[in-house]
């Protein structure tokens, strides 16, 4: 069977670095509904070693996470395995480099994405900015969509 | 012309750092410094917060070491309570706690050494650059690398599991816990499908330790001599002598074995330990009072807890302990890279108590709670993965917290990492007249052996380059590399 992982990931308790975890979620009760035994939903503080395995067990995985680049609103783009930030801190585990390891250890590539939804403000305390907020509902209407549309066009599989 | 070289961010370490080596006009190091930028603004935020929210929002602080800021508040708080001085908890209570914190110590020691550390003994200090990380691992060894993957994720099931949940978790409260362990969760851990079971963390830790004593065999005056140097250590031990990384008395020894802590009660740890401030660091100083700055400065973590301790009370690693205090004749262990080892029979030792503790009916009682007669301060400490973790609280009539103190682990080991620092860049920089990459990398190899968290940013803000910089006394840039 076909399986997606949405696999949010950030500090709730900084600010819009929480805004990949509530966006996991916010997807939860839908995805559970929508697409039952489908759809899993995860949520950490930030991403590790241990997750190489994880992703292996899926079709396709949807990382999100908040985002200090000069984007608008959020970007969803592919991820690819990559060597480029195999030099790294903890804090800074990249999903390309999870996918590479999912390839190296387990020889399996799941399709990968990285939702990067714009956040602003970054210090210890719970709740996301206003802006942040307007973002999440933004890319929580795409992210639905797009998971219908790949579950449906999977759903013989 | 002096020069100064700055590395930054130190990689391959929780969070970042900046490391800087002067140097004069003939190459020669003339003082290292490792800078920290460490988060202190935790102990304002908490003020004025119901006491009770502690173990939750301690948790904000870092997502590397979680467990050890919720079970360290949690431990002060039940003093608060009423109950007791940290020993005072329902078995469940206790135990309960124990698992939650002998599989952090699991999962973080593994991710040390399989991620961290293993490309160094893989590929050598001066090996490929591009090869020294858990990918080239992978390569090199699948099976040391899936195995390293497998035994963090059992780690952070049982963290799952008595936690609550992964984020934020809720399981230890003041005065005990608020869920014990199923017989479903029990059996998860204790009988899972290979390899997530108890049996075969046993048996791959071993394997793990095997790994490193080969290494150590065929390098031994490299693993012997890299940034080896005396200093004091101090730990928690058991009353009776034994390593506990939970509860217990304070205890330190000098280079040579003798006690200069005597087991004392850590709720009166300001009696016995100062912090100072050097104006170029962050992060402060900390030295037992009695022996003075010069000479109170010790080292905590893996190694610091192996020289304290009189032994190990599960039999596999115990007899692993003895092979390492043979080594050393049973003095004090002071060699640097020797903390890899510590913490290879620290995983055992944890694999062992995770497998005892699975097997205790205890596990699942409900009495989960215990409470007395309320206090207004308290004093709670552990062995955080990385060493000695100190939170202090005091509260008002109306429960809310008027202060609060934090000594964390890597802030213990400030002098001995810059000590590292300064042996090891005179070892490999000192006369040479290019900086090199596996001179870098030794420098790295010095501060990660005490696997520190140097700053407890979030995966957002944690995204450096590795930065150098060398600057002639007159304060001009003579050279700048990034590496991304």
């Amino acid at each position: 069977m076909y399986k997606l992982l949405l696999y949010g990931y950030g500090n709730p308790g900084r600010q819009d670095d929480g805004l990949g975890i509530v966006l996991a979620e916010e997807m939860y009760e839908w995805a559970v509904d929508r697409f039952p035994g489908k759809v899993d939903v995860d949520t950490n503080y930030q991403l590790n070693i241990e997750d190489a395995e994880k992703i292996s067990q899926y079709q396709m995985v949807i990382f999100a996470d908040a985002s200090q680049e000069n984007i608008e609103t959020f970007t969803f783009t592919p991820v690819s395995p990559s060597k480029a930030t195999i030099e790294f801190t903890m804090h800074a585990m990249s999903p390309a480099y999870i996918v590479h390891l999912c390839q190296d250890l387990f020889q399996l590539q799941p399709e990968c994405f990285l939702l990067h939804i714009k956040g602003y403000e970054w210090e210890m305390k719970e709740g996301l900015t206003e802006n942040a907020e307007k973002n999440l509902h933004s890319s929580l209407d795409f992210l639905k969509k797009k998971i219908e549309t790949v579950l449906l066009n999977t759903q013989n599989q | 012309m002096s020069k100064k070289i700055t590395i930054e961010p130190v990689t391959r370490v929780e969070g970042h750092g900046k490391v800087t080596i002067f140097m004069d006009d003939k190459n020669n190091v003339t003082q290292s410094r490792l800078h920290i930028v460490e988060f202190r603004g935790f102990e304002r935020f908490v003020q004025g917060r119901p006491y009770w929210e502690a173990p939750v929002l301690v948790q904000r602080l870092c997502g590397i070491c979680p467990v050890s800021h919720h079970l360290a508040a949690a431990k002060a708080l039940d003093v608060i309570v009423g109950a007791g001085n940290g020993d005072g908890l329902t078995p469940v209570g206790e135990k309960m706690r124990r698992l939650m914190h002998y599989g952090q110590f699991f999962q973080s020691h593994v991710l040390h050494f399989f991620h961290l550390s293993s490309p160094d003994f893989l590929f050598g200090i001066d090996g490929d650059p591009l090869q020294r990380n858990i990918i080239g691992v992978a390569k090199a060894n699948k099976d040391l690398a899936v195995q390293g993957v497998m035994m963090r994720k059992f780690g952070q099931e049982i963290i799952r599991l008595t936690a609550g949940k992964k984020i934020h978790g809720t399981g230890a409260i003041p005065g005990g816990i608020n869920k014990n362990l199923t017989i479903a969760e029990r059996d998860e851990l204790l009988k899972g499908p290979d390899p997530l079971n108890a049996d075969k963390m046993v048996e791959w830790s071993q394997a793990a330790l095997e790994f490193f004593k080969n290494y150590h065999k065929a390098n031994r005056p490299q693993v012997d001599g890299f940034a080896a140097f005396p200093s004091n250590h101090l730990s928690l031990v058991r009353k009776d002598g034994a390593l506990d990384i939970y509860h217990g008395v304070l205890r330190a020894v000098d280079a040579e074995g003798n006690r200069i802590l005597d087991d004392v009660d850590y709720h009166e740890y300001d009696k016995y330990i100062e912090e100072e401030v050097r104006t170029w660091s962050y992060m402060k100083f900390p030295y037992l009072k009695h022996l003075g700055k010069e000479n109170g400065w010790y080292r905590v973590g893996p190694l610091a807890r192996l020289n304290t301790c009189d032994f190990i009370p599960t039999p596999l690693a115990q007899k692993e302990f003895e092979e390492f205090k043979a080594y050393t004749n049973g003095k004090p262990n002071n060699m640097t890279l020797h903390y890899h080892w510590a913490r290879l029979i620290e995983i055992l030792h944890s694999a062992e108590v995770i497998r005892d503790l699975l097997n205790d009916p205890d596990l699942q009682s409900d009495d989960l709670v215990v409470k007395g007669k309320k206090q207004y301060e308290g004093v709670g400490v552990i062995e955080a993965p990385r060493g000695t973790l100190f939170h202090h609280y005091k509260i008002d009539e109306n429960d809310l917290i008027t202060m609060a103190n934090l000594i964390v682990s890597t802030t213990h080991n400030n002098e001995p990492m810059n000590r590292a620092v300064n042996f090891t860049a005179n070892e490999y920089m000192g006369g040479q007249q290019n900086i090199t990459e596996p001179m870098m990398n030794a420098v790295e190899v010095a501060i990660r052996a005490y696997d520190p968290c140097l700053s407890c940013a979030t995966h957002a803000l944690g995204q450096m380059p590795l930065e150098m910089t060398l600057i002639g006394s007159d304060e001009q840039i003579l050279d700048y590399k990034i590496k991304d």
